[in-house]
């Protein structure tokens, strides 16, 4: 009886949710010992809002790597849909807001198929594909752009209230990272697709066996992360009230970065949405206290590349034992 | 080889199948040459000289084409251990942000009062020292390279970039600037050309004319057959990774003794841009495939479009969306190749045993 309650203990601090959500305490307890102040309701509420884009693109970027892929040009995707909205807002602001969100979405979704089609139709491999796409979505940003920017006042009121707008006191923008969540969390735990993405990235021999078409998972996980990054895009240029053409660029590392952290094998098959999602509330808790605690800006890259090897290196590790520890029971 | 193979193949399923006599072997000989890559890239050179020749006025001049090279050298020296990187089927995006790193360490020591020597070994010790850092954690811990070198290539440009914040190196001693800016004696040939053909001379001696170079096309095609075979698979790789930061190591010192001045957004988005080039040049990044000479033709290639462009007026964006393009490309015509292929094998097979 004992015994099992210890392993039963141990089964749930190994889980990398509950780990993490500890992790996150610590942190916020750390800073907060530095800077009172840091840990409050309104700081709080600021830092998911400031998670909820990462959150969102993590999610499609969570899709890719588990059926073994990798996606790097959300961070392209996100600057050109977000300038082509912006554009769009500029040139026609009677248009209605929620229309030039939809417009901004669409074009995620057919940068996103573009990318599925070469992948899963022109067999050319996941990160020579979103190497390519990266550059060209960035270059034809500035061609769209001429190199302008979009600021502030050439944006109207309504397209700059769908991240700010309140419901029921919490911001837009927190709202759509909870639906994006939602919605994504049923389709990959409740459906029969977000079954088959598991089998691709888990063994892909074995799922073709079974049935699963590996052409239509690849073209679905690009275009559901082209969709999340297009969606992004409208609310990053709202939300900064600002649409660059750097929009995002190095957005690709964060995201990974989040899906490392949340427990997602790199290698594909394994890792679950909540995961991703506290994985993105750590980068952003840090992000948000590197200047509480008096550290330059200049050093956040260094420390998002530090954070990412050492969860690949926990996962690594932990993945080992966890192989040896099923050995072990094997061999008695 | 794959090609000839290919044929070769056929050719017995031919025989086997029905007696049918080989009658088309000259055609067949044509066919096969003019679909080598190294050939078609080579045409296509050919071309890009002849049209650009006839765009510009000042682009088929000896001096104009030799100086251009000193836009693409640096480029070019990376993308030699990166054929090997990539047809062992491992990959490394970090190339550009160890750049940044070797050339932040030579500007901290340049500010320190070394003289050009001392900077040209910190260039190279650093290289090396980052690529075998990537080689650690890939063979060693068994972490798939995309993700240790996305890790790592925010590492090592976060180091240059928490130090330098928005500041720059910019003293270099005299003696340092002859690397990326010098002459070969009094021709109009310039250094840093030279220490390209030499380092390919060797890298492509190493690759087509001795057992590592036979090994790493071998763990290109299949890992576990390798290492079955004997194949010390790990201890390879991790020689790639190191090399691959060494040459980086060499191109950081010829960059910065060009431009004379560190950035910690020095060499930007070059890891695209040295990939394409060796995929571009028929390396086949699911591993196994592709020679070094290719390599050096994409090179040329790619190297006098942009300076062909450049003179046209183009914009550097124009010229970012071309060199994707290309790489998109240059992989979609070889599978496309192989699928019309796998068909007409298909569509042989069924009319010799219907």
């Amino acid at each position: 009886m004992h015994t099992n309650r210890t392993a039963a203990v141990k089964n749930i601090l190994r889980k990398r949710e509950v780990s993490l959500l500890v992790l996150i305490g610590v942190l916020l307890l750390a800073v907060t010992l530095r800077a009172p102040g840091f840990a409050t309701g309104q700081n709080a509420s600021r830092i998911i809002n400031d998670t909820s884009i990462l959150i969102m693109v993590s999610i499609g970027q969570f899709f890719v790597i588990l059926a073994g892929g990798i996606d790097l040009s959300v961070g392209s995707i996100i600057a050109f849909s977000g300038m082509a909205a912006s554009m769009l807002n500029q040139a026609q602001p009677g248009i209605p807001a929620f229309v030039v969100l939809l417009v901004g979405t669409v074009i995620g979704v057919l940068l996103g198929m573009l990318n599925g089609t070469l992948v899963a139709f022109g067999k050319v491999p996941a990160i020579i594909t979103t190497l390519g796409t990266m550059s060209i979505f960035r270059g034809m940003t500035f061609v769209l752009s001429k190199g302008q920017w979009v600021t502030a006042h050439e944006m109207t009121q309504s397209y700059m209230n769908l991240p700010h707008g309140n419901f029921l006191g919490v911001s837009n923008l927190i709202w759509w990272g909870v639906l994006v969540s939602a919605v994504m969390l049923t389709l990959s735990s409740y459906t029969k697709s977000g079954r088959e993405i598991y089998a691709i990235g888990g063994n892909r021999t074995a799922a073709k066996f079974v049935g699963v078409s590996e052409k239509k998972i690849q073209f679905m996980i690009f275009t559901i992360s082209g969709l999340l990054s297009g969606l992004s895009g409208v609310m990053w240029t709202a939300r900064y009230a600002a649409a660059v053409n750097e929009t995002a660029s190095g957005f690709e590392l964060q995201t990974v970065a989040a899906c490392v952290i949340g427990g997602v094998s790199i290698a594909g098959g394994s890792g679950a949405i909540p995961g991703v999602i506290l994985g993105a509330l750590f980068l952003g808790i840090i992000n948000n206290a590197l200047p509480v605690i008096n550290l330059s800006p200049f050093y956040q890259m260094f420390i998002q590349g530090f954070i990412v090897l050492f969860a690949m290196l926990i996962n690594t590790l932990s993945a080992r034992h966890n192989e040896k520890m099923l050995l072990n029971r094997r061999r008695q | 080889m794959s090609d000839l193979h290919d044929l070769q193949n056929r050719k017995t399923g031919l025989v086997q199948g029905s007696r049918l006599v080989d009658e088309s072997s000259l055609r067949e000989r044509l066919i096969l040459l003019f679909t080598k890559w190294e050939v078609l890239l080579s045409l296509l050179f050919v071309f890009e000289i002849v049209l650009f020749t006839n765009l510009s006025p000042y682009f088929f001049d000896y001096f104009n084409l030799m100086n251009a090279a000193f836009t693409f050298s640096e480029k070019a020296v990376m993308a030699l251990p990166m054929i090997f990187i990539i047809m062992s089927g491992d990959i490394d995006i970090s190339v550009a942000s160890i750049i940044s790193l070797a050339s932040f360490a030579m500007g901290n020591a340049a500010a320190g009062g070394a003289d050009g020597a001392v900077l040209v070994l910190i260039g190279l010790a650093v290289g090396l020292g980052a690529g075998m850092f990537n080689g650690f954690f890939v063979t060693r811990l068994g972490m798939p390279a995309i993700a240790v070198t996305l890790a790592t290539q925010s590492l090592f440009r976060g180091i240059s970039q928490a130090v330098l914040e928005d500041q720059a190196y910019t003293k270099y001693p005299e003696s340092f600037s002859f690397f990326g800016q010098g002459y070969i004696g009094n021709t109009v040939i310039p250094f840093e050309l030279l220490i390209f053909a030499v380092l390919a001379l060797l890298m492509g001696f190493i690759l087509h004319k001795t057992t590592y170079g036979r090994k790493v096309y071998a763990i290109g095609n299949s890992k576990e057959a390798a290492r079955f075979s004997g194949i010390a698979v790990d201890r390879i790789r991790f020689i790639n990774f190191a090399l691959n930061g060494l040459f980086s190591g060499i191109a950081a010192v010829m960059l910065t003794s060009r431009i004379g001045s560190t950035r910690p957004n020095i060499a930007l988005g070059w890891d695209m841009e040295v990939i394409t080039l060796v995929v571009l040049g028929g390396v086949s990044i699911s591993g196994g495939k592709g020679t070094l000479p290719g390599v050096v033709v994409a090179i040329l290639l790619l190297g006098y479009l942009k300076f062909g462009m450049g003179l046209m007026n183009y914009s550097a964006k124009v010229m970012v969306i071309t060199t994707g393009i290309l790489l998109l490309v240059a992989v979609l015509i070889p599978n496309f190749l192989d699928m019309v292929k796998a068909n007409r094998k298909l569509k042989m097979q069924q009319a010799l045993n219907p």
